[in-house]
């Protein structure tokens, strides 16, 4: 039986749709988790999706952080199930301190869409079949996509391995070109890129497909040891 | 029924003439009073009753077999194939823009948005065709940023991938700035919405957001005159959007129609609950009783007309089954939108407004909409136009490489890309061919089917001739969603004119639409919705003439998509088509010899018809590597374009004509092994063999420039003018 990998979705969530659709086509079972709900319905994996959840009212993703839905993401997170956070999804993780840093608006304040190149940083569990040095081309969209943390936690950051994608030219300003990170225990990873757009080759990419990959292999392993 | 007669003379300053006033007496068979004067003043309006332009509209083609809705509803319908409908339209929000761009711009996606989904289809694409002055003056510059911002914020936060688009900078536009928005979305062909009310005793419910004091628009007049005078009274008439909320509309429609809890279904746009209401009734032939003292308001103390004409966004009317209520109440509620019950279908015929258990307006609903005034426009021939070309060859002065750097650079020819950066192309994943090439292609996902779409017009050219460039609108806005491989289905039209009134413009209306009907018929287009946008002109200076028409194209399948780019060293380049073209109206006579002057030629239309079924056929059987329109700066731009986009050089030798523009040309290339089947194809489309794709130069005849130049210039262009960089 397939694993099966909840997507949230929240008043204003856009790419929700896209995900539920990229996660079927990785041969996984979509299952669409409404956020004023508490339970994830039997998911093995979590994508918190992009979009505007609320408006982006009071700052993106912070009413979205304290969701009945996000409580339920905590929880699976907390005992070691792989969370995905992408775009607004990835700003809800941040907000949620599910992953380290803050997302600023990009420092030429516009929105910005375009296609980028990401290197890869080191061999992960989220990135099967590529090493250090490998590039990825996914599209951003977003206005709020620069980020940032301390120099202190960027060494943390940089020593723990944490830091799994920089940009090859930095679209927003991002500290040191970080395009995606993962919390301490490595398996919350939140990034601006949108994986989900990237899955045909026809519509320009399908290298999104390895990050979903990661997310699902993860699952199944963590369904194993389970 | 209080029956305060109206004030004498209100009506004019409501924008009504005497007569107008004269034949609501005679219809209502009594005086209206303030409030069913100030539903009339908007229904009646240039804006719901297209009243000038209604009888020229007449002439175009509107039925077709695809065509499933034709204009008259929220939005056009036609069937694509395989179970499948799209729903598209084109509407302006020209003077709201002019006045706060942002929202302005904002807006309009929003309305455009709202008449899609109310016909039961998922939006999709959204294209917006822009037009403002030149890019000389910081005020052009914050219009231009701030519009462009506006279309990205609104369709950026709702989800709707932007797909493509136009922007046209001329002096003309400078104080009436152009924000035409289109909008195209899908829906299964058998669920077709219509905004007919029907079933005596069925529930009018509004949901949504609340209903405020903004975009009251020509009816402020009316709050000064004695109503009330509260400054909140002169509230800025510009609306207010909210894409929050809009996402929530769109998503709780689509849930309501997919659980069949509605009857039918209206968006409130323009005269806001007033035109809603009329439409409703009037389409389905029944009488509605409101109560506007029901409406969720956002102040205190608003007045019956403000309640009635308010234009808050965010905000859609459905008849529903009473047995139906409970239902279509927990969904709104699940999507955090209010939803009321205002009022109910009635046998009367009758358009019954009630507040607070008093009648406060009774009219008979046919009196708002199809009796309606109409008036035949009066026409003379501008004396501008000339019966023959400007006999202006090229420049000898200027050298052709200086000429095609100076257009690469020119801001009305350069990249769209500082443009189109700026909204999410992507989301809905079907965006396969995307901005920045003739047509965008978008797959009906999960179905294989795509459609191609374009938006197009060009005011210069129709300046100069309003016939022709009606003509060539078409023409040119078909041609691009042929050059993807797809087949030209269907047409909508947004057009821009300045004051019917002044014979002038009725003269350049009846001939544009006259124009455009003519190519519509001659390439079976059916035109299936539009928008009028009368009175653009500023301290007496109308616009051009600016017809813009959006076309929808079908391709079986969204892998046979043809893009704009070369791609192979050693494919061979070749012209198709030998379509008249002429420097007047061109870029090159504006950005090289700085006039606009002469005729453009007349499109040949039985030639634009064969050229497009010939790319179909050819890109049905995979012959195409690329094919791109020769548009704005004539073939050596057109090839310049293609080489660029792909990346790679191009040498064409065969260049007699570096700069002229007309219709039915398209650079195209193919291997060089599929040459004779395409020749073969071809029929009676001229195909004429013209270079060779490859190296890292582009060389049209004597102009040559190296590609990283030409793509520095191209690219970087709008940025350079924008932010000082790229």
């Amino acid at each position: 039986m397939s694993v099966r990998v909840a997507v949230l979705a929240f008043p204003g969530s856009c790419d929700d749709r896209d995900a539920l659709r990229a996660v079927e086509l990785m041969g996984a079972e979509p299952v669409r988790v409404w956020h004023a709900d508490s339970d994830l319905g039997g998911a093995a994996a979590v994508i918190v999706p992009g979009g505007f959840s609320y408006g982006d009212y009071l700052r993106p993703g912070a009413l979205a952080a304290l969701s009945p839905a996000m409580g339920a993401v905590r929880e699976h997170a907390a005992a070691g199930g792989p969370v995905l956070g992408i775009c607004n999804g990835f700003q809800v993780l941040t907000e949620a301190r599910l992953l380290p840093g803050v997302l600023r608006p990009n420092a030429h304040l516009q929105f910005r869409f375009q296609d980028v190149g990401l290197r890869v940083q080191r061999e992960s569990a989220w990135l099967p079949g590529t090493v250090a040095g490998d590039t990825l081309d996914i599209p951003v969209k977003h206005h709020d996509g620069c980020y940032f943390v301390t120099p202190g936690q960027l060494e943390e950051l940089d020593a723990a391995g944490q830091v799994l994608l920089r940009y090859v030219r930095n679209p927003n300003g991002s500290v040191e070109s970080i395009a995606c990170v993962t919390n301490a225990a490595g398996n919350v990873a939140g990034l601006m890129p949108h994986p989900e757009h990237a899955v045909d080759p026809l519509l320009g990419s399908a290298d999104g497909r390895i990050l979903l990959q990661g997310l699902i292999d993860q699952a199944v392993a963590v369904e194993a040891v389970a | 029924m209080s029956t305060i007669e109206s004030t004498p003379s209100l009506h004019r300053s409501l924008g009504l003439t005497d007569a107008e006033f004269e034949r609501i007496s005679e219809l209502l068979e009594r005086a209206p009073n303030d409030f069913e004067l100030a539903v009339f003043s908007l229904l009646w309006s240039e804006h719901c009753a297209y009243k000038h332009s209604r009888r020229l509209l007449a002439a175009l083609p509107t039925t077709g077999e695809r065509v499933l809705q034709g204009p008259g509803e929220n939005a056009g319908v036609i069937d694509v194939g395989d179970g499948l409908a799209v729903a598209l339209k084109v509407e302006s929000h020209n003077h709201p823009s002019a006045v706060e761009p942002f929202q302005g711009a904002a807006t309009g996606v929003g309305g455009i948005l709202r008449d899609i989904f109310a016909m039961g289809a998922r939006p999709i694409a959204i294209l917006d065709s822009l037009r403002f002055g030149e890019l000389d003056s910081e005020r052009q510059r914050h219009l231009f940023a701030r519009v462009v911002e506006g279309v990205g914020h609104y369709g950026n936060c709702v989800g709707v991938a932007n797909v493509g688009g136009e922007v046209e900078f001329e002096p003309a536009y400078e104080n009436n700035c152009l924000v035409n928005a289109m909008c195209v979305g899908v829906l299964p062909a058998g669920r077709l919405q219509s905004a007919g009310a029907a079933g005596s005793g069925n529930l009018l419910v509004l949901y949504g957001s609340k209903t405020g004091r903004d975009g009251i628009g020509g009816a402020s007049v009316l709050a000064s005159q004695g109503f009330e005078e509260g400054s909140e009274a002169k509230r800025p008439s510009v609306q207010i959007g909210d894409p929050f909320t809009g996402k929530k509309l769109i998503e709780c429609t689509l849930e309501l129609l997919d659980r069949g809890l509605i009857v039918s279904l209206q968006d409130l746009g323009a005269a806001g609950l007033a035109s809603s209401t009329a439409e409703m009734a009037s389409a389905g032939g029944v009488g509605l009783d409101v109560d506007l003292s029901a409406v969720p308001v956002r102040e205190d103390g608003m007045e019956p007309f403000e309640i009635m004409i308010s234009e808050s966004q965010e905000r859609m009317a459905a008849i529903v089954e009473p047995a139906s209520w409970d239902a279509v109440a927990a969904v709104c509620r699940r999507w955090e939108l209010d939803a009321t019950v205002i009022g109910e279908v009635t046998e009367t015929g009758r358009l019954r407004a009630f507040h607070s258990g008093e009648l406060v307006g009774d009219i008979p609903v046919e009196t708002l909409t199809e009796r309606a005034p109409r008036y035949d426009v009066e026409r003379e021939r501008p004396a501008r136009l000339v019966d023959a070309p400007s006999g202006a060859g090229e420049d000898p002065g200027t050298p052709p490489e200086a000429a095609l750097r100076a257009l690469l650079a020119a801001p009305g020819v350069a990249s769209r890309r500082w443009v189109t950066r700026q909204y999410d192309q992507l989301v809905g994943a079907g965006t396969v061919v995307r901005p920045g090439g003739d047509a965008a292609v978008v797959r009906l996902t999960p179905s294989d089917r795509a459609i191609a779409v374009s938006l197009d017009g060009n005011g210069r050219r129709t300046w100069l001739d309003p016939r022709r460039g009606g003509m060539s609108a078409v023409c040119e806005a078909a041609r691009n969603v042929a050059c993807t491989g797809a087949r030209p289905a269907a047409v909508t039209n947004c057009l821009n004119f300045a004051n019917p009134e002044h014979a002038e413009v009725g003269y350049e209306l009846a001939e544009a639409i006259g124009g455009m009907a003519d190519a519509c018929r001659a390439l079976g287009l059916p035109v299936v919705s539009g928008n009028v946008s009368l009175y653009n002109e500023h301290g007496g200076r109308p616009i051009p003439p600016t017809p813009v028409v959006g076309v929808v194209g079908v391709l079986d399948h969204a892998g046979l998509a043809v893009r704009a780019a070369f791609r192979e060293e050693g494919d061979v380049v070749l012209l198709a088509g030998a379509g008249a073209s002429a420097l007047d109206g061109s870029d090159y006579q504006k950005v090289v010899l700085g006039e606009t002057a002469g005729r453009i030629p007349e499109p040949d239309l039985e030639a634009e018809r064969a050229l497009h079924a010939f790319l179909a056929e050819a890109a049905g059987r995979k012959l195409l590597r690329s094919a791109h329109d020769v548009g704005g700066g004539g073939l050596a731009v057109a090839v310049a374009e293609s080489a660029m986009a792909g990346g790679i050089g191009v040498r064409v030798e065969e260049a007699s004509d570096l700069f002229g523009e007309g219709d039915g040309r398209v650079v195209m290339s193919a291997r060089r092994a599929d040459v004779p089947a395409l020749r073969k194809l071809s029929g009676p489309v001229p195909l004429k063999r013209i270079g060779t794709v490859g190296g890292g130069e582009i060389a049209v005849g004597p102009a040559r420039i190296a590609l990283a130049h030409a793509i520095d210039l191209y690219e970087g262009a709008l940025p350079r003018i924008m932010e000082g960089g790229a």
